[in-house]
C-alpha cells in the first residue's frame, strides 16, 4: 500500500510527464527526461514500463511498478511483517532481472548479459573484456550449471560492497520520495 | 464618535514613532539593538521542538569511489535505481521548485508532505499565523515603504549635487541606509563571512541567484553598481532615481539582446577603476538555492577581477526562492514579509582572474564550482535556460566511462590469461 501523500506526489509527476494531457504516458514522454536518456540502460527501463505491444501507460500501472521501490523504512515499528518486506525486495529484483531477460524466458543467457554489459560499458572496454566479464559473472552465479542465470540464482547474488557503503544502506529509496533535496538521491540499497 | 477615531490615530502615531526610533534610526546608523538576534534564537528553539527531522545521511557519493573494481550482476540495479529516481524526480525540474524541509517550520507554504499531526501542532500554527500576519507583516510593510521612499527621496536630492567625492560619499550613505531599512523590513539576519574579500572598486561581483532580495542582502554591506533591465512602473521609477546619484547600468530591453553592447558597457564601467563594483548574477534566473546552475559566460568575458560571493538562505525560517512562474513580485514580497525571518549566510570568496589560455566558459565554471563549494550547494552542469534539446551522446558516454572505470579498475584480465579462458570467436 502506498501512502496518500506519495500517491499525490506520483500523480503530480505523472501529470508533469504527460505533457500533452492525454491521461496516459507513452515511451516518448519518458524520453523527455534527460537523465533517463543518459542512463546506459535507460531504454530498457522505459521498456519495462510498457509490456510488449502496449504503448500506453496509465496511472495505476505507473504506480504499481514504482511501488516496488516504495519507501519501507519509514514505519519500521508498524511494518514488522517480514513477507511485506520480502515481497518488495523480490519485486525490485524481479524488475532488475527483467531488464536483463528481454525475451522473458525466465533465464538470463550469456548473450543477454553481454547485451546489458555492452550498454553499460559502451566502447570503453574491448569485446574480449566484455566476454570475459560476462563469462565470469555467469560462472559465479550459475548454481545448477545450465549456463544461464535463473531468477532464484539471481536473487542469491551477493553484492560486493566495501564497508564504506554501510551508512547509506540505512537510507533507501524512500528519501527520494519523502524529501526532494537532491543529494539524498545518490544513495543506493536494495534490501 | 470621533473618540475611537482619534484614539486609533494616536495609537498609530505612537506605533509609527516607535518604529522610527527603534528600528529605522538604528538601521540607518548600522547599529543593532539585538532584538532580531534574540528573536532568531527564540524561533530556533521553538522550531526545533517540532517533528524530528530526518537526519541527512552521508551520501554514498559517486559509486566509483566505493567499488572494488569488479562487475556484479547487481550493478544493473544501480543504473535501474538511478533511472527510476529520475522518473520520479529529475534534477533540472527540481531546481525550480522550492526546497523541502526535513521538519515543518509552521508555515503552510512549506507543508508539502506533512498531514494533520496533532491538535497541539495546529494550535501552534494558529498562533504563528496570528503573530506573523497580525504583528510582523504590518511592521515590515511599513518599514519597506519607509525604506523605499527614503531611497527615492535621498537619491534624487543627492543627484542635484555636482560631481565630487562628497556626492559619492552621500550617495553611498543613502543607499546603505535604505537597504538596511529594507533588510529590517524583511527581518533579514545576514551573516557576512570573510569580509576581507569584499569586492573592490573596479571589480565585478558575481553571486548565485535565488531571489531579487539578493540585491538587498548584498547591498547591506557595500555599494554596488547594479546591472539590469529598466522596468516599468514602480521599479522603473526607483531605478531612474537611483541612477541619479551613482552610476548603475540599466539597459533598455532592446539593448539586452545585443550581447556586444552589454559587454562593451560593462567593460567601460570596469576600466574606470574608481567606479563601484558591478553586481551580476550569471545564472540568469532564480534558482531554488540548493544548487548552482551553469553560469552564462558573458560577464566573464569582460576581463575584470571577479569577486565571487556565495549566498545561502537558511530554509528553516522561510523559503526565499522566487518561483516566478508561480508568484508575481507583489505576492512574492508579501510571502517574504509574512515568513518568520530570513536568515542568510554570505561568504566573500577571494578574487579570481582569468588565467592565460583559459576561455570564458571554463573560467565561468571554475568560479561556479568555488561558489557552490563554499555555499554548500550542488554544482550542476545544467543550463538554466535549457528546456528542450537533444541529449548529446557524450553525456551517455560519460556515464559509461564512469562505470567502466569501476569495473575495469583492477584490471579485468587481458584476454588470453587467467582462470577463464576467453570464448573462442
Amino acid at each position: 500500500p502506498v501512502s496518500a501523500a506519495h500517491l499525490l506526489r506520483l500523480h503530480e509527476r505523472f501529470d508533469f510527464l504527460d505533457k500533452d494531457g492525454r491521461g496516459h504516458l507513452r515511451p516518448e514522454d519518458f524520453e523527455e527526461i534527460r537523465e533517463l536518456t543518459e542512463n546506459p540502460i535507460g531504454g530498457r527501463i522505459i521498456a519495462a514500463f510498457f509490456p510488449p505491444e502496449k504503448e500506453r501507460l496509465d496511472f495505476p500501472s505507473f504506480v504499481r511498478i514504482l511501488a516496488h521501490f516504495r519507501p519501507i523504512g519509514k514505519n519500521r515499528s508498524r511494518d514488522r511483517a517480514q513477507p511485506e518486506q520480502a515481497n518488495s525486495r523480490t519485486g525490485k529484483l524481479k524488475f532488475a532481472f527483467e531488464l536483463y531477460d528481454q525475451d522473458r524466458d525466465g533465464k538470463i543467457s550469456r548473450e543477454e548479459l553481454l547485451q546489458v554489459l555492452r550498454a553499460m560499458l559502451g566502447l570503453q572496454v574491448t569485446e574480449e573484456q566484455l566476454r570475459s566479464i560476462a563469462e565470469r559473472a555467469v560462472q559465479e552465479a550459475d548454481i545448477d550449471g545450465d549456463g544461464a542465470i535463473s531468477f532464484d540464482e539471481f536473487k542469491k547474488v551477493k553484492k560486493k560492497e566495501p564497508q564504506g557503503l554501510k551508512p547509506a544502506e540505512k537510507t533507501n529509496f524512500c528519501h527520494v520520495w519523502f524529501l526532494r533535496s537532491h543529494w539524498r538521491k545518490w544513495t543506493w540499497s536494495t534490501r | 464618535m470621533s473618540d475611537p477615531v482619534s484614539a486609533a490615530a494616536a495609537v498609530f502615531q505612537l506605533w509609527l514613532l516607535i518604529v522610527v526610533f527603534f528600528i529605522v534610526l538604528p538601521a540607518m546608523f548600522g547599529v543593532s539593538l539585538g532584538v532580531s538576534g534574540v528573536y532568531i534564537q527564540v524561533l530556533v528553539r521553538i522550531l526545533q521542538v517540532r517533528l524530528p527531522g530526518q537526519k541527512p545521511s552521508p551520501s554514498a557519493g559517486q559509486r566509483s569511489h566505493d567499488r572494488a573494481g569488479e562487475f556484479s550482476l547487481s550493478d544493473a540495479i544501480y543504473f535501474c535505481q538511478k533511472g527510476l529516481e529520475s522518473i520520479v524526480e529529475d534534477q533540472v525540474t527540481q531546481c525550480f521548485s522550492s526546497e523541502e524541509l526535513a521538519s515543518w517550520n509552521l508555515l503552510t507554504r512549506t507543508n508539502q508532505n506533512f498531514q494533520y499531526i496533532s491538535l497541539r501542532l495546529t494550535i501552534f500554527w494558529l498562533l504563528g499565523v496570528f503573530v506573523r500576519y497580525g504583528f510582523l507583516l504590518p511592521l515590515r510593510v511599513a518599514l519597506a515603504v519607509i525604506g523605499l521612499s527614503w531611497l527615492m527621496l535621498g537619491t534624487t536630492v543627492v543627484g542635484f549635487l555636482p560631481e565630487s567625492s562628497v556626492k559619492n560619499w552621500l550617495s553611498e550613505l543613502v543607499h546603505l541606509t535604505c537597504y538596511r531599512i529594507c533588510a529590517r523590513g524583511l527581518s533579514a539576519t545576514i551573516h557576512y563571512h570573510n569580509k576581507e574579500n569584499r569586492p573592490q572598486k573596479g571589480g565585478i561581483c558575481v553571486a548565485n541567484h535565488t531571489t531579487p532580495i539578493d540585491v538587498v542582502i548584498l547591498a547591506n554591506d557595500g555599494c554596488y553598481a547594479m546591472v539590469g533591465q529598466i522596468h516599468r512602473g514602480l521599479m522603473g521609477v526607483i531605478q531612474r532615481s537611483m541612477v541619479r546619484s551613482c552610476p548603475h547600468i540599466w539597459f533598455e530591453r532592446s539593448e539586452m539582446k545585443d550581447r556586444h553592447a552589454v559587454t562593451s558597457r560593462l567593460r567601460a564601467h570596469v576600466s574606470a577603476r574608481t567606479k563601484l563594483p558591478i553586481l551580476i548574477f550569471p545564472e540568469g534566473t532564480c534558482v531554488n538555492n540548493t544548487s548552482v546552475l551553469m553560469f552564462k559566460k558573458g560577464s566573464f568575458e569582460v576581463r575584470g577581477t571577479i569577486h565571487p560571493v556565495a549566498i545561502k538562505y537558511d530554509p528553516r525560517f522561510g523559503d526565499a526562492f522566487w518561483n516566478s512562474t508561480k508568484y508575481n513580485m507583489v505576492s512574492y514580497l508579501l510571502r517574504m514579509m509574512s515568513s518568520w525571518a530570513i536568515v542568510v549566510n554570505v561568504w566573500y570568496l577571494p578574487p579570481m582572474t582569468i588565467q592565460a589560455g583559459e576561455d570564458a566558459a571554463h573560467f565561468a565554471s571554475r568560479v561556479k564550482s568555488a561558489i557552490a563549494r563554499r555555499g554548500g550547494l550542488l554544482d550542476l552542469a545544467w543550463d538554466g535556460g535549457l528546456k528542450r534539446g537533444k541529449v548529446k551522446d557524450c553525456f551517455r558516454e560519460e556515464q559509461q566511462k564512469l562505470y567502466s572505470s569501476t569495473v575495469v579498475q583492477n584490471g579485468i584480465e587481458p584476454p588470453g590469461s587467467s582462470r577463464n579462458p576467453p570464448e573462442e570467436e
